[in-house]
């Protein structure tokens, strides 16, 4: 066989495993759900037939929405197995560690403004992270990874995605979670109605007092 | 009575009472658990009322205290550091403990040490199973969190959005009308008769990120059951595989990402067999250690305090009077650790 041609493994994630491959040509992205010993079948099969057909779905929304996100080339739901367009540069996890504060806003505020295009296009991605996103080459910024997105108009919705945005600032890169959040929602709130952003602050506030003892939540209320 | 070694550079009486137990343990500086006295409040209607909860905890402070004593085979003059769990938990137990531990150290002139409940669970956890760098998956009535260590702090990696998972099982078997046994948590009935379920049936299954939703699905089940169409037993074992399947597919994509050699389960329903086989499997996938508490260290308890109030003392941590307030919604990643140095950026 070839040598070019074997799939190389790039990531061993929790949920999928993506290999580097050569496909007609082209170099991409082999996305496979492998099944998980720890799941019962049913559910395994449940879960991973879901998110393959439900990714690329969205995936595509998303670009119809303005975001950028790789071009899908094939969907085997048989074998959970996605072929997609492989996105040369590099993730924004790395980024924000390496560039100026000057340059962390920019692209916190850039990110901001995606999202407010995928909410307002009712999509959310549910897993917004900062290893989700790739900055191109040329400086377009990709979503990736929307396996666990979901199509919805709904203010829990956003403000939960929100909130796992802020999460993942804070767990990966706290030292400067709150300027790079901040930034993110000042280019949300370019893209979204004043009244709407307003929903999803006041969203995100609630779901952070949520949680934990339920009894005192009835006590205090 | 036991042997105690006076060698000792210390001993430290730790005092737990976030939610529905009381307990006092009594470590060693050295980390000997010399006592592990737990008492808890049993409401007739299930569920915690946190006025009735503090009540109890007010009502056997006395004979829990005098309990360890006895066990650790010291007396009073012999302690060194009292600490007490200063949150997260429920206002009014909370403050009962509180009381008791800053009367203590008042009376005895002996420092005094807040802890966070969900530190000491970590702590305990390290000291019990030998785990050194753990991701942590603690799963209580109280809480449902994933957390690893990173840069002076525990991180919280995922977490509920509502209910935490041992309240989603607790509120399920009591919808259900089933009953617990005295000192027999609800989760270990509804463990017991998942066992004879056959039938999978689909719940929600809500993982956002990294984190879990329960109270959509605790509803379906519910009403799955109200409706009749379903076992009793399926719809427990349908509901533990949903439910346990989330915790573990958070706890492997923290492991994933942070690429730690260890996992340690631990809080009331670490003692759950299925999920540990759940977690063991993911463990195994990333070439980890399956570490779980045992059991009378992974619920609420004494010795977790005490031993975690040893580390913060040892590390210049100290709480004055004043700074002793309960804290209701202290959370993990607001705490310093600074007995651990390594600072390991993945």
């Amino acid at each position: 066989m070839d040598k070019e041609s074997q799939p190389l493994l790039i990531k061993k994630g929790a949920e999928a495993c993506l290999y580097l491959a050569d496909w007609h040509g082209r170099k991409v992205i082999i996305k496979k759900r492998l099944p998980k010993k720890y799941r019962l079948p049913a559910l395994d099969e449940q879960i991973r037939t879901y998110r393959t057909i439900h990714e690329p779905r969205l995936m595509h929304e998303a670009k119809k929405a303005g975001v950028p996100t790789p071009t899908i080339f094939m969907v085997d739901v048989r074998n959970a197995t996605i072929v997609m367009e492989f996105i040369e540069g590099k993730q924004v996890k790395q980024l924000l560690a390496e560039v100026s504060e000057r340059q962390r806003q920019e692209l916190c505020c850039k990110i901001g403004a995606l999202i407010g295009k995928l909410h307002r296009n009712g999509i959310v991605h549910g897993d917004l992270t900062t290893s989700n996103m790739i900055q191109r080459v040329d400086g377009k910024i990709f979503f990736v990874d929307f396996g666990l997105g979901e199509k919805t108009e709904e203010v829990e919705a956003r403000g939960v995605d929100l909130h796992l945005m802020k999460r993942a600032l804070q767990s990966t890169h706290f030292k400067f979670a709150e300027e790079c959040f901040n930034a993110v929602i000042e280019g949300y709130s370019s893209v979204l109605d004043t009244e709407d952003v307003k929903k999803v602050l006041e969203k995100i506030k609630e779901i952070e007092k949520r949680g934990r003892y339920i009894a005192e939540r009835r006590e205090a209320n | 009575m036991r042997k105690v070694n006076k060698r000792s550079d210390g001993y430290c009486l730790g005092i737990e009472s976030t939610a529905d137990d009381f307990s006092v343990g009594i470590t060693t500086f050295e980390g000997e658990i010399l006592a592990n006295v737990i008492s808890a409040y049993m409401s007739p209607e299930g569920g915690i009322h946190p006025r009735e909860a503090a009540r109890h905890h007010a009502e056997v402070a006395n004979t829990v205290i005098e309990e360890a004593f006895k066990k650790a085979g010291i007396k009073t003059k012999d302690l060194s550091l009292i600490a007490f769990s200063q949150g997260p938990g429920l206002g009014p137990c909370l403050r009962t403990g509180a009381t008791v531990a800053r009367a203590l150290a008042a009376y005895l002139h002996i420092p005094l040490v807040g802890v966070n409940h969900c530190v000491a669970h970590i702590e305990i956890g390290k000291l019990k199973t030998g785990a050194e760098d753990p991701v942590t998956l603690y799963v209580s009535g109280g809480n449902t969190i994933v957390a690893a260590f990173d840069s002076g702090r525990y991180r919280v990696f995922g977490e509920t959005l509502d209910i935490a998972l041992g309240n989603c099982l607790d509120v399920f078997a009591r919808e259900a009308g089933l009953r617990q046994k005295t000192g027999e948590p609800f989760g270990a009935v509804v463990e017991k008769l998942a066992k004879s379920g056959k039938k999978f049936v689909s719940l929600p299954y809500t993982v956002k990120g990294m984190d879990m939703s329960f109270s959509g699905l605790l509803t379906t089940a519910v009403n799955m059951l109200k409706k009749g169409e379903n076992k009793l037993e399926d719809v427990c074992y349908s509901l533990q595989e949903t439910v346990f399947s989330m915790v573990t597919e958070v706890t492997e994509r923290a492991l994933a990402h942070t690429e730690k050699k260890e996992v340690l389960l631990t809080g009331g329903v670490a003692a759950n067999k299925r999920l540990q086989s759940m977690v063991k499997s993911i463990a195994e996938e990333h070439d980890a250690l399956f570490c779980v508490v045992p059991a009378q260290f992974a619920v609420d308890n004494g010795a977790m305090i005490a031993w975690t109030g040893v580390l913060a003392f040892t590390h210049g941590v100290k709480t004055s009077i004043e700074e002793s307030f309960v804290r209701l919604r202290w959370r993990l990643e607001e705490v310093e650790i600074p007995w651990i140095k390594k600072a390991n950026l993945y």
